[in-house]
C-alpha cells in the first residue's frame, strides 16, 4: 500500500486536473468569446491549484516523480479523481452544472484543509480557495439562470443536473484511508461538509426552479483508480505529447 | 449567443487612487453578467482592484463630422495653458 498521504494528495490533485483538461475541451467552443474565456479560466485556476497538489505528491512518494510525471505518465486505473469531474461535458448546461456541483464541495473542502496540521495543504488550500468560490458564484449564476430562463434552458439545466446526481455521493465519501488522515488533522473530514453542501445546493437549485432528485443509485470507485472508458479517451488525448516525446520541451 | 446580447464598455482601476481607464467592451445580457465578463476578459493578468461598466448604448459621444467647432478652435488658444506664470517658490506642488 501506498503512503497515504501519497495516495490523499493524489486525489486532490487529480479532481482538478481531470476538470481542468474537460474544460479546456471547450476552447474556441464555447456560446461566445467571453464565456470561452471565463471556462478557460477556471481551466487554468484548476491546472494551477493540481499543479501544486500533485507536485507536493510526488515529493511524498519519493521516487523522483514531479507533476508532469505523475499527469502524463499514469494510466487511467492510477487516477484517483471522482467520477463526476471525468464526466464528459455534454452540452453548456451540463457543463455549469458539473461545474456548480463539484466547485461548491470543493469551496468547503478546501476551507477546512486551510486548517490542516500539514502546512504545506493548509497553504495550497488558503491560495485555491479564492478561485474556487469565484468558480462557485459564475456556476451558481448560470445554474439560475439557465434553469429560470427559457423552456429550452430550463429543460437543459434539468437534464444536466439529473445526469449528475448519481456522481455526488461519491465527493463527500470518507474511506479508511481518509479517516485516518482525518484523525491526526491531515485530511478533511468530508462527510461533516454535506449538510452546508446540501443547504447551499438546494438553495441555489431551488432559485433555479429546479429540484434536488438524490440518486437512488449512487456511482462510485474513481478513488480506488474505477474510472468509466471515458476517462480512458480524455487521457489519450491530454496525455499523447508528453508519451510521443517524453524529453520534449519548450 | 454573444451577438443577441448588448455591448458594455469596460473600465478598471488599476490601483488604488488612480482613476478607472477605458479598456475595452464585452458582451452581456445584463450588468451583473457584464462585470463578470469583464472581470474575465480584462483583469486575469493582475490589470486591476476595481472595475465599472456601462452599456454602450448610455454613452453619449461628440459628432465626429462636427469635430471642426468641437476641437480645433482650442488649437490656437495656447495661452489657456497655465505656463505663463513665474510660481513663488514657497508654493509646492503645482
Amino acid at each position: 500500500m501506498a503512503d497515504p498521504l501519497f495516495e490523499y494528495l493524489q486525489r486532490l490533485g487529480d479532481d482538478s486536473l481531470i476538470l481542468a483538461q474537460r474544460l479546456c475541451e471547450w476552447c474556441g467552443r464555447a456560446p461566445s468569446v467571453e464565456v470561452d474565456l471565463s471556462i478557460a479560466n477556471m481551466g487554468l485556476d484548476l491546472l494551477g491549484q493540481a499543479q501544486l497538489f500533485l507536485a507536493y505528491a510526488g515529493e511524498i512518494e519519493g521516487k523522483g516523480r514531479d507533476e508532469d510525471a505523475l499527469a502524463y505518465h499514469r494510466d487511467a486505473a492510477e487516477f484517483r479523481n471522482c467520477l463526476l469531474v471525468e464526466q464528459p461535458n455534454g452540452d453548456f448546461a451540463q457543463t455549469m452544472a458539473r461545474q456548480f456541483l463539484f466547485s461548491l464541495h470543493r469551496e468547503l473542502l478546501l476551507e477546512a484543509l486551510t486548517a490542516s496540521s500539514d502546512t504545506r495543504i493548509a497553504e495550497i488550500a488558503a491560495k485555491a480557495v479564492k478561485e474556487v468560490r469565484y468558480h462557485v458564484e459564475l456556476s451558481s449564476d448560470w445554474v439560475i439562470r439557465l434553469g429560470d430562463g427559457t423552456d429550452e434552458s430550463h429543460r437543459r439545466m434539468e437534464e444536466g443536473l439529473d445526469w449528475f446526481w448519481r456522481f455526488v455521493d461519491e465527493m463527500f465519501e470518507l474511506d479508511a484511508l481518509e479517516t485516518e488522515l482525518a484523525s491526526s488533522g491531515i485530511a478533511a473530514d468530508r462527510r461533516a461538509l454535506r449538510g452546508e453542501f446540501d443547504r447551499r445546493m438546494t438553495e441555489v437549485v431551488e432559485r433555479a426552479t429546479l429540484e434536488v432528485k438524490p440518486s437512488q443509485w449512487p456511482l462510485s470507485g474513481g478513488r480506488r483508480g474505477r474510472h468509466g472508458e471515458e476517462l480512458s479517451r480524455m487521457l489519450a488525448e491530454m496525455q499523447v505529447l508528453a508519451r510521443a516525446y517524453p524529453d520534449a520541451r519548450w | 449567443m454573444s451577438r443577441d446580447w448588448p455591448l458594455w464598455e469596460v473600465f478598471v482601476r488599476p490601483r488604488g487612487g488612480l482613476e478607472h481607464r477605458h479598456v475595452g467592451s464585452v458582451h452581456a445580457p445584463d450588468a451583473e453578467m457584464a462585470v463578470r465578463h469583464a472581470r474575465d476578459t480584462y483583469t486575469r493578468r493582475m490589470e486591476g482592484v476595481s472595475l465599472w461598466v456601462v452599456r454602450s448604448n448610455d454613452i453619449t459621444a461628440s459628432d465626429p463630422d462636427r469635430s471642426a467647432e468641437m476641437f480645433e478652435p482650442a488649437e490656437s488658444k495656447i495661452y489657456r495653458h497655465p505656463t505663463f506664470y513665474d510660481l513663488p517658490d514657497a508654493v509646492k506642488h503645482m
